[in-house]
């Protein structure tokens, strides 16, 4: 943890298939933000999105990490992952749109409404991906 | 509706979270779905699912639900029964399935989301 006055920054490993220890780091980031006595609405819609993002980097890629920075304005966390990357990220946005494998299902996910939820709750989102490589999805929550 | 009413009323075992008995709950959803639970706005939601694993208790978590029945007959695991006494959760286990104990929920007034 860096901590100046302005801005905060943490990191968190997330572990491909290990769905055990799956929503972790949303979990630690969700007491973080009570501690810094964030609106309650605001936790709910950032913890919400960062747990789908997380269950996503367990089901969907090999290791990843999420970044999160927080100042005064704004929350933006960022989860990289090295993974097989999405081909097509329009058809990934649709909601019932998912290659979950059956472990995915039986854990409650893999019904495709994961990242359209990240999106309605985010105030901003970016996503890139490169086939072969890893994902990068971004989303920003505005404080004020 | 209290989870001491609850409990009686579905005949379950509570898991963890004894002290929370006077804890009141007064709409309810049921699914084995959790993204689906993830899109809830509502707080203070009672959970009833079919499933049993690590994931119906950080759904819970994210989502403040702090009253999770697993019905169905399913066990917790001790990582389960651990995480959801840490979160101050109420974890219940039920032998009745899914529609029975909704069915006894709702008839005792228990309201759903939508
Ligand atoms: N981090 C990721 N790496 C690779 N593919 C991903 C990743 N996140 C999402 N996807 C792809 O996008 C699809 C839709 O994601 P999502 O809406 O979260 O639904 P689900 O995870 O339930 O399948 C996934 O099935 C997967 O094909
Ligand atoms: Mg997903």
């Amino acid at each position: 943890m860096n901590q100046d006055s302005q801005s905060m920054h943490f990191e968190y490993n997330v572990e491909g298939g290990n769905f055990s220890r799956a929503g972790y780091a949303s979990s630690e980031i969700k007491k973080l933000l009570k501690q810094l006595n964030v609106d309650m609405g605001i936790i709910k819609r950032t913890v919400v999105g960062c747990y789908e993002a997380e269950v996503n980097v367990v089901a969907h890629a090999y290791t990843g990490t999420i970044y999160v920075d927080l100042n005064t304005e704004s929350i933006t966390i960022r989860f990289q992952d090295e993974g097989p990357g999405i081909p097509d990220i329009d058809q990934a946005m649709v909601e019932g749109f998912s290659t979950a494998s059956s472990k995915v299902r039986e854990m409650g996910f893999g019904a495709g409404m994961g990242l359209p939820n990240i999106k309605k709750n985010a105030d901003q989102m970016k996503i890139s991906s490169i086939v072969g490589k890893g994902t990068t999805l971004e989303i920003t929550m505005l404080l004020q | 509706m209290k989870v001491s009413e609850i409990q009686q009323l579905i005949d379950g075992r509570i898991l963890c979270g004894e002290e929370l008995t006077d804890y009141s709950v007064e709409v309810a959803f049921a699914s084995d779905l959790m993204s689906d639970v993830l899109t809830l706005k509502s707080d203070h939601v009672l959970l009833i699912t079919g499933l049993s694993n690590m994931q119906i208790i950080r759904t819970a978590e994210m989502s403040d639900i702090h009253c999770v029945i697993l019905a169905r007959n399913k066990k917790a695991s001790q990582e389960m029964i651990d995480l959801a006494r840490e979160n101050g959760q109420v974890l219940i286990e039920c032998q009745y399935s899914v529609f029975k104990t909704c069915g006894l929920l709702f008839q005792a007034g228990v309201k759903p989301i939508f």
